[in-house]
């Protein structure tokens, strides 16, 4: 029992507060024989460029994007959403982006990714949900475990902001609750 | 499970935009898929409808309604002067080659409630060609085409707007162009005496001008590949040779089909200029 999706379509992380330092640990520790494809919501201003892909790019052994409208979801790539517009999975082969009204105040949305890839991905999807001071992320989780795709959760003592992971477990549950160490081992394990 | 995960809710919902485009002509095949799951999702909770196909009874049966539903199809989030860099580089680029035209025909595809439109013809005031310039600002909405012709804003929204109008390059204050009154500000009727208001389909209608500049912003995002593929289609045979088309800051030519027909002319503000064919 990996409470790894089998077979292993895309990854979709959902992180606020405190999330740059989460991601560094599990992004930076991905060999570059991982081949799903991941893309992130990470809570950030509205009104001014993202240095996110910057900054994991040169980081992580993975290539690091921000993601363009209708980009194709290439494997083995972090992506990233835009500061102030939503991030959706289209289908398993595309991406896209919306202006939709905010989600629980934040643009992009964990709720809207997770949802979207809900749909596309099923039972091959794996969500992990990371620190943050929101509910952002809840019910996309729910969409998540619904169509029977993996849910992880950050585990709250470990988070920096634990009110999204709780917030999460409350409403959705989880498959597993871990600590970012063991995420990162777990995915590993699953590309040697 | 509910039907929301599983390909069911899929199925009802494409049912749904056959029936709509069946019974209205209004063409919503070719959207996002994505975001217009979430949209009927809303609309479904918004209505009381348990199932995709209960809304579609009502829509199909209820013209009125479906003036209703509708709302939840369209996407209607604007700013006037969003993303300030863009019409700072229309104004320092663009207006100055534009200004060698005799007269100026601009099309702004999808203008929903009118932010872009009045914006625009701000810019143009401001650079002198206003009154040789012809808009044509266009929409499937009709409520936010009749909104974007009041240009009638809440007062609440403008602080962002001046915000957005000086980081743009403004050479006034915003405020010049407006006059406050019941929690509204109304914008100077004067600067869209050269505009026409009309409802104009992406997805369904024909080019209907020779323009020289199409600005059509954050509209092709909610379009598949092959839709957005037509709308591309109708502005490049509706610029003139060397004509300007104007996209969303998260849009690019570069996955569709007609991207060797423009050259980049200025790529992080996603404007690009028409090649001459040959
Ligand atoms: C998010 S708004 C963009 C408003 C404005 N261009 C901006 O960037 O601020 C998208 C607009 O596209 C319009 N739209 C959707 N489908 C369309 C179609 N097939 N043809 C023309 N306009 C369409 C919607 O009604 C809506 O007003």
């Amino acid at each position: 029992m990996t409470d790894l999706p089998e077979p292993f379509g895309a990854v979709v992380i959902g992180a606020s507060a405190g999330g740059i330092q989460a991601l560094r640990v599990l992004l930076e520790g991905l060999p570059a024989t991982f081949e799903p494809p991941i893309v992130v919501v990470q809570h950030i201003p509205p009104d001014r460029p993202s240095a996110l892909a910057e900054l994991f790019g040169y980081r992580c052994v993975l290539p690091v994007v921000e993601a363009d409208d209708k980009q194709p979801l290439r494997p083995g790539t972090v992506f990233f959403a835009p500061p102030d517009y939503h991030l959706l999975v289209e289908d398993r082969q595309t991406l896209a982006l919306s202006i939709d009204e905010p989600v629980k105040f934040s643009r992009p949305s964990i709720d809207v990714l997770f949802e979207s890839a809900a749909a596309a991905f099923g039972t091959q999807l794996l969500a992990i949900l990371l620190t943050g001071a929101s509910s952002d992320g809840s019910e996309g989780l729910v969409s998540v475990r619904r169509a029977g795709g993996k849910a992880w959760v950050q585990c709250p003592s470990e988070a920096a902001v634990p009110t999204m992971p709780e917030s999460a477990l409350a409403l959705a549950g989880a498959d597993a609750v871990l600590r970012l160490r063991d995420m990162c081992d777990r995915l590993q394990g699953s590309f040697q | 499970m509910t039907d929301e995960a599983t390909p069911l809710f899929d199925i009802e919902l494409r049912l749904l935009l056959d029936a709509v485009y069946l019974r209205y002509h209004y063409d919503f095949r070719g959207y996002a898929f994505s975001s217009l799951r979430r949209r009927v999702r809303h609309a479904m909770t918004r209505f009381g409808c348990e199932r995709v196909s209960d809304l579609q009874h009502r829509i199909i049966h209820e013209p009125e309604f479906f003036a209703e539903a509708i709302q939840y199809f369209t996407v209607q989030v604007s700013e006037m002067f969003r993303d300030p860099g863009y019409f700072r580089t229309l104004r320092e680029e663009v207006v100055p080659v534009l200004t060698t035209y005799p007269s100026v025909k601009v099309w702004v595809a999808g203008c929903s409630s009118g932010e872009e439109v009045w914006s625009l013809a701000i810019l143009l005031a401001e650079e002198g060609l206003l009154e040789r310039s012809m808009i044509y600002a266009t929409d499937i909405n009709p409520d936010a085409l009749a909104k974007a012709q009041r240009g009638t804003y809440r007062v609440d929204r403008v602080a962002q707007f001046s915000r957005n109008y000086l980081a743009a390059g403004g050479r006034r204050s915003l405020s010049d162009y407006y006059t406050s009154a019941y929690g509204n500000a109304m914008f100077d009727r004067r600067l869209t005496q050269q505009v026409v208001f009309a409802d104009h389909s992406l997805a369904t209608d024909s080019v209907f001008s020779e323009v020289h500049f199409v600005s059509c912003r954050n509209v092709l995002i909610y379009f598949n590949r092959a839709l957005q593929d037509r709308a591309v289609g109708l502005f490049c045979d509706s610029l003139v040779r060397k004509g300007f088309l104007g996209l969303g800051s998260k849009e690019s030519l570069q996955f569709g089909a007609h991207a060797e027909k423009f050259e980049a002319f200025a790529p992080e503000q996603r404007i690009y200029q028409r090649k001459v064919p040959g």
